[in-house]
């Protein structure tokens, strides 16, 4: 974690999350989720019901690298709404349960 | 790749001296733990940069040596309801 990551990979990530309102950087794809962290997150996502897209860091290791330092976070998942980065799946899971992931993403209660 | 439960504790209690810390071993392996860290320094912050700051104290060793950390954060109770 000690390499700086380039600022391309930076400048890919910030495309990513601008053009994508919702966008759940992962481990694995959500059909298939290579980890429990991420796993979580997505089912978290589909209890909602709110489209979102996902980026497979495992596919990509300069995004792996990259998203790290974007958002001064050290793991995965990470949520972004509307540009702005939310939290990782622990963060996602005390907001769900708050009621205030449903308000964020806009999704209807239950 | 594991760490102790008293490591991650210390590492902690170093960075947030008022921290109150209580960590689960989740599976058993000494690689998959529970935190949950109370500190009157995090009043007034994110869950975001209450979280940061938890992992700045781990030094790094978060989503490597210590490969999964679930973490709960808060503000003393007391505070909270005045």
């Amino acid at each position: 974690m000690s390499d700086a990551s380039n600022p391309e990979s930076l400048t890919r990530i910030a495309d990513l999350v601008g053009k994508n309102d919702i966008v759940l950087f992962m481990k694995g794809t959500a059909l298939f989720p290579q980890c429990g962290f991420s796993s979580r997150a997505i089912a978290i996502l589909d209890r909602l019901g709110v489209q979102y897209e996902t980026v497979d860091v495992l596919q990509d290791p300069e995004i792996r690298q990259g998203i790290k330092a974007y958002s001064e976070w050290p793991t995965v998942p990470q949520l972004y709404v509307r540009g702005e980065f939310v939290g990782g799946s622990d963060i996602m899971m005390e907001m769900f349960e708050s009621g205030e992931l449903q308000q964020l993403l806009g999704a209807e209660a239950g | 790749m594991a760490m102790a439960a008293s490591e991650i504790e210390r590492l902690i209690k170093a960075a947030i001296p008022d921290a109150e810390v209580v960590i689960r071993d989740l599976a058993g392996d000494g690689d998959h733990y529970a935190a949950r860290v109370v500190s009157r320094s995090f009043a007034g912050l994110s869950r975001i940069r209450q979280h940061q700051q938890v992992y700045a104290a781990l030094g790094g060793r978060m989503g490597g040596e210590l490969h999964a950390l679930q973490l709960q954060t808060a503000v003393p109770q007391m505070e909270k309801s005045k």
